[in-house]
């Protein structure tokens, strides 16, 4: 799941300075289950930060809604008609969620509430902890299921640095240093032999280093128009352009001018056409 | 070592030295090698390299210089390295993965070997969290092997890391790993050396030893594995300044064991000295700490596997001198020349 915790109330007030009416909107998937941005973070926020506006003698009202995933364009949808009302939008999703909302309401001026952290899990209670960096290129077949990309400070592929002592990372003597983790369990698994392989050099390319990523995780259902892709308005306005206002897929794939062109350089590569 | 210098069998155009550095020869012709270490100041200032250089030359076969240490701006390995070229005192620079990317550590490492530097110490690199940029973005790009293997493939291999040839032939390098027998998982670390040979790693330089039989112990597994037959170890040792400074390095260095019975030697040394006497007290604790260091620097080249000793005179350079006199380090060995073997090998 995604941990995000919120921002501090003096850098909320800076965000509401100059506004008279602000929505917040929760989320009520991963950010609800660590208690940054549900509905009830969400209403405790928007009632602290009126109360906080009118200590300082300023005019705020702070209304609240919470959307199931905020990150997904459907789940949002319902906010359209109200959003005129408003002088901002104050997101408690993660990352995404605010960006879904930005994204979707561009004349809407969208403000992150929280602070997005990383993806993790509860270890006990109160505490999370990230186990996942997103990489794009796993390497949990090596280390026995324990990820030292996420959890050791240097990413290192190849075993521990000297920087571990009594099993503890020098870095944060809290947190158990990974290689020594996978070490320790290595003869469980049988992993010996692959601890002792140099590890190459990893392929970086599927991480942040190439910018922006973007997966097409179906192709069959991957349309130029999708949902996240445009927003509802061109999709609309490809649909008139079209004349089919009822058939949307039907619609947006006729909207793609170059489809016919890019197919028939495609079959010509191959010799096809 | 002196299977070093033969060329593979496999590689019968091979050059006869890897690097030709004066510690590879050092350690070829079998002498019991001495390394230093040279820490580069927070400045541009060069006379203070100079002098540091004066406390090192003649007394070590090559000085490290830190690439950055606890993650604290200095000026540049390289660049100090180069003053040290220059001097006639042989550099080991040391190259982090911290700072640096693929690309940057192989135009580094050509950049360097132009300028008639021949040793590398492959390090991961201290985390910046320690050093006076705690925000900075850290690199690790590769991992200190991935750094061994790519040196090692740039010079005998004349190839890039992605594999495109090096036209002319690659950086002839003398590489260095560093090995902390004393960090955990302590049963691992004999198994990673193994590992870092692998990679092609040539000398290993271990973080500081005061723990004898535990060091002892470390030595007894890397030999059952052959290891030192394989890689030149030199032992990390340095001299205790202080009580403070020795419980400073046993409590809060990673991979560092102080005996307590080695603290209490230096306590010692300061008993009967009148304790507002700061001067007389720290002459004593030095001397003792001084004495200490020649000893187990006896006691360590008794142990089987151990190539030569790396001395750790945090800024104490000073000390370098009287440590390799009185451990009998003294003179260092000149090695044949090079243009001999280029005329044996004509």
């Amino acid at each position: 799941m995604i941990v995000a915790e919120q921002k501090s109330l003096p850098d909320l007030k800076r965000m509401m300075k100059g506004k008279k009416k602000v929505l917040a909107v929760g989320c009520g998937t991963c950010v609800s289950v660590c208690f940054a941005g549900g509905q009830k973070e969400t209403r405790g926020l928007a009632k602290a930060l009126q109360t906080a506006a009118a200590v300082d003698g300023d005019e705020l009202v702070v209304e609240e809604k919470t959307v199931q995933r905020q990150c997904v364009q459907e789940f949002i949808e319902p906010l359209a008609d109200d959003l005129g009302e408003y002088d901002a939008v104050l997101s408690l999703g993660c990352g995404v969620g605010v960006q879904t909302m930005a994204e979707r309401y561009p004349t809407t001026r969208v403000l992150p509430g929280l602070d997005t952290n990383f993806m993790g899990q509860p270890t006990e209670p109160g505490v999370w902890e990230e186990r996942c960096v997103g990489c794009g290129n796993c390497v949990l077949e090596y280390t026995g299921g324990l990820c030292p990309i996420t959890r050791c400070p240097k990413q290192l592929m190849n075993g521990p640095c000297g920087g571990a002592e009594d099993g503890m990372c020098e870095v944060d003597t809290s947190v158990p240093c990974i290689w020594t983790k996978i070490w320790n369990n290595s003869e469980n698994l049988n992993l010996m032999d692959m601890l002792m392989e140099v590890q190459p050099p990893k392929d970086w390319s599927t991480s942040r280093g190439g910018g922006m990523r973007r997966t097409v995780v179906r192709d069959d259902l991957h349309q130029p128009f999708a949902i996240g892709k445009a927003t509802t308005a061109e999709v609309e306005a490809a649909k008139a352009a079209e004349g089919s206002a009822d058939d949307g897929v039907a619609a947006t794939v006729a909207a793609d001018p170059d489809a016919s062109a890019r197919e028939d350089a495609f079959l010509k590569d191959l010799g096809l056409a | 070592m002196s299977g070093q210098a033969q060329a593979k069998d496999d590689a019968p155009t091979a050059p006869r030295w890897k690097s030709g550095s004066n510690l590879e020869r050092v350690l070829a012709e079998g002498h019991f090698a001495v390394t230093g270490e040279l820490g580069p100041p927070k400045s541009m200032n060069t006379d203070l390299v100079r002098k540091k250089i004066s406390q090192l030359k003649g007394f070590v076969d090559a000085a490290n210089i830190t690439d950055n240490q606890t993650g604290i701006v200095r000026l540049s390995s390289i660049g100090t390295g180069i003053i040290l070229e220059q001097e006639g005192l042989e550099a080991v620079i040391q190259m982090t993965c911290r700072d640096r990317n693929r690309l940057a550590i192989q135009s580094d490492l050509m950049g360097a070997n132009i300028h008639g530097i021949k040793n590398v110490l492959c390090l991961s690199g201290d985390h910046q969290s320690f050093g006076n940029h705690p925000g900075a973005k850290n690199v690790h790009d590769v991992d200190s092997m991935q750094l061994i293997r790519m040196v090692q493939e740039m010079r005998d291999l004349n190839k890039f890391q992605g594999g495109e040839e090096i036209k002319g032939g690659g950086p002839r390098m003398f590489i260095g790993t560093a090995a902390s027998p004393f960090s955990s998982p302590i049963p691992m670390r004999p198994y990673r050396l193994a590992k870092k040979v692998a990679a092609g790693a040539d000398f290993a330089q271990t973080q500081m030893v005061f723990d004898m039989d535990g060091f002892k112990e470390y030595m007894k597994k890397v030999v059952d594995l052959g290891l030192h037959e394989k890689i030149a170890i030199l032992a990390g040792v340095g001299p205790l300044k202080s009580p403070p400074m020795a419980r400073f390095l046993h409590e809060q260095i990673p991979g560092i064991i102080v005996p307590e019975e080695n603290i209490k030697r230096i306590e010692d040394a300061g008993k009967g000295i009148d304790s507002d006497d700061k001067k007389a007290l720290a002459e004593a604790y030095r001397a003792e700490g001084i004495k200490l260091c020649i000893e187990q620097i006896q006691e360590i080249r008794e142990i089987e596997g151990v190539a030569g000793v790396h001395i750790m005179a945090i800024l104490w350079e000073a000390a370098i001198e009287p440590i390799v006199k009185g451990a009998g380090l003294y003179p260092r060995p000149e090695p044949a020349p090079l243009d001999d073997d280029a005329a044996e090998d004509a």
